[in-house]
């Protein structure tokens, strides 16, 4: 098991640096040098040059990339705004704890909401519960999370006035950017805790334990649950990347100060480093999290435990 | 040749006997028809020009028989406005999803059918992939291309490859194992012809339903990038773009955001019902 952990922390490192080299490659091929975003076109095309030179831009891809990712590990730098001119990680600690809280209270709510409802869906199939509980999970499934957004918004903030519409000061303005992030993930977890749950069921074990005159609840719970809960648990990982992507859109739509504006913005002021640094710091944590979810896994299941007993191979 | 042709309409009838079944899945097929139909004759709905013609003296007038939706800002038909927006947001789905497949379908058919060095290159590759969520990859493509309908497509399909690949990989190991496939090696046919002839039209079946799922998620992630203002920009009547802009007029013309807004879930919800009714009607195992 150890020998497993060790492997799979060892395997993060090519990865997250497969990550940043994708990153930067992808953001390197933004027409224009750095000078000429800066300076705007008009600037003399020596100071344009000589501010290059001062970014170290005229050196070839892979030296700048070495160094970007040298001042990363080295100084915890990730380059500076070319609108601002103040260090990038800066502006992305000022934002970070908005997206994190508003990813954190949506994947806790879609948890809480899609789990147990798919499994009483389950329990209770062709119930007239299992009928709403699967079309109102379709439904949301397929709403645009800006939209719905956009609805609660003009419901709430506008006609009631029950809350604020824009902004990330208290935690009421987390009540609406939540409900909207997390009615999509709660919807998905829903249906897949709903099929896992009803796979289990059909299976041998539970109709033993049934033959031995075992209690519903007890079946459900003892039983049915630690089974089913295994795929779901899996997709976690995946579940909080959809939420990170739903707090991004719904920071929007509340004009909330985050990580997703802090992106778009950026991209519009053509603010390479910005843009670049937010991605990888978002792409690391979400790498983080699939990392603790794989080891979480594996530790529940213990059939992965065995299958990895003898430092097995870290993919399927 | 007529023998293989009556086996093909055959096995097509059978499909649509179990698909017929399923009521929730005919009521995504009429939908999506609907919806294809709206696309396919916007013209001849509703010109073109309606999209266009700003009438000064019609700004932002509530739904009625001249305008069945209302007016815009500017005065332009919302309906007309819908109606062709319908082009864009059902293109960029079937488009992405179409190219996503065939990427995803080569690579992931060489990592599961040669396996060894081509298969753990390609599966490093995608693991990196894999850790930044589809969106930044999305946004990331965006940035450095620029926003247009090219770069819309080209960022969402980018976002939905490595899925495929991984899908598509897993669906080939399992049909290299058969029988037929080492038949059909020991017989000297090409590495190809084996990928194409043998072993994903045997894996088609989860093939065409996540194509059919995977569309509904690119309807709604094109929207919500054009939303964003990373994807169609206005005027262009793209939904995603319609809501962006009318989200200033919110408190005094709500139908500016309803319209546009249940298009996306309709034709979402149409492609994610079809793709349900697939599953169940595509698989043989279930035959009764």
């Amino acid at each position: 098991m150890v020998k497993f952990v060790v492997k799979r922390l060892l395997y993060m490192i090519p990865v997250l640096l497969g990550v940043a080299f994708l990153v930067f490659a992808i953001l390197s091929l933004t027409p224009g040098d750095p000078g000429t975003i800066i300076l705007g076109i008009t600037a003399k095309p020596e100071d344009i040059a000589s501010l290059n030179a001062q970014l170290g831009y005229d050196r070839p891809f892979f030296i700048r990339f070495f160094n970007y990712i040298g001042d990363i590990i080295f100084h915890f730098d990730l380059g500076t705004s070319y609108q601002s001119r103040e260090p990038v990680i800066d502006s992305i600690l000022a934002r970070f704890p908005n997206t994190l809280k508003l990813t954190i209270f949506s994947m806790s709510v879609s948890s809480v909401i899609g789990i147990s409802l798919g499994i009483l869906s389950a329990v209770r199939q062709y119930s007239v519960l299992d009928h709403v509980c699967v079309i109102t999970a379709l439904i949301f499934a397929c709403i645009p999370g800006f939209w719905l957004g956009l609805m609660l918004l003009m419901l709430f903030s506008l006609k009631l006035g029950w809350l604020p519409p824009y902004g990330a000061g208290s935690l009421r303005h987390f009540i609406l950017p939540t409900i909207t992030v997390s009615m999509t993930s709660a919807a998905g977890l829903l249906r897949l805790t709903r099929s896992a749950m009803l796979e289990t069921i059909r299976q041998e074990y539970i109709r033993t334990a049934k033959a031995k005159g075992a209690s519903e609840k007890r079946i459900i719970v003892r039983h049915a649950l630690r089974n089913a809960m295994i795929p779901v648990i899996t997709t976690l990982g995946t579940s909080f990347g959809a939420s990170l992507g739903g707090a991004i859109i719904a920071e929007t739509v509340f004009a909330m100060p985050g990580m997703g504006t802090l992106i778009t913005t950026a991209i519009r002021q053509k603010d390479i480093p910005t843009v670049m640094g937010a991605t990888l710091f978002l792409a690391t944590l979400f790498s983080l999290i699939i990392l603790i979810v794989d080891l979480l896994y594996a530790f529940i299941d213990p059939r992965i435990k065995a299958k990895y007993r003898n430092g097995g191979k870290s993919h399927e | 040749m007529s023998n293989a042709g009556k086996k093909r309409n055959s096995q097509l009838s059978e499909i649509w006997r179990r698909y017929k079944k399923n009521k929730a899945a005919m009521v995504g097929l009429v939908i999506l028809v609907i919806i294809l139909f709206l696309a396919v004759f916007a013209d001849l709905i509703v010109p073109y020009s309606k999209c266009i013609d700003q009438i000064g003296a019609e700004r932002l007038q509530g739904p009625s028989l001249k305008h069945f939706f209302g007016t815009d800002e500017y005065g332009r038909d919302l309906f007309a406005r819908v109606i062709h927006g319908s082009r864009y947001s059902l293109f960029i789905g079937v488009a992405t999803s179409l190219m996503a497949l065939v990427i995803g379908a080569v690579l992931g058919a060489s990592a599961g059918y040669f396996g060894g060095v081509v298969d753990t290159v390609i599966c490093r590759i995608i693991d990196v992939f894999m850790c930044v969520p589809p969106i930044l990859l999305s946004l990331a493509v965006v940035a450095a291309l620029g926003t247009s309908m090219r770069n819309l497509i080209i960022a969402i399909t980018v976002s939905c490859i490595p899925g495929n690949v991984r899908l598509i990989r897993s669906l080939v190991l399992t049909v290299a194992e058969q029988d037929y496939v080492e038949a059909a090696r020991s017989y000297g046919t090409s590495h190809a012809r084996i990928i194409f002839r043998y072993v994903l039209p045997n894996a088609m079946g989860p093939i065409i339903v996540n194509t059919t799922m995977a569309i509904s998620d690119m309807i709604l992630s094109a929207a919500g990038l054009s939303f964003i203002g990373m994807g169609i920009q206005p005027p262009s009547p793209e939904w995603g773009a319609l809501l962006s802009s009318a989200q200033q007029y919110m408190f005094t013309s709500p139908y500016l955001l309803l319209f546009p807004g249940m298009f996306i879930m309709l034709s979402s919800l149409s492609f994610n019902l079809v793709g349900d009714g697939l599953t169940d009607a595509l698989d043989p195992k279930l035959k009764d």
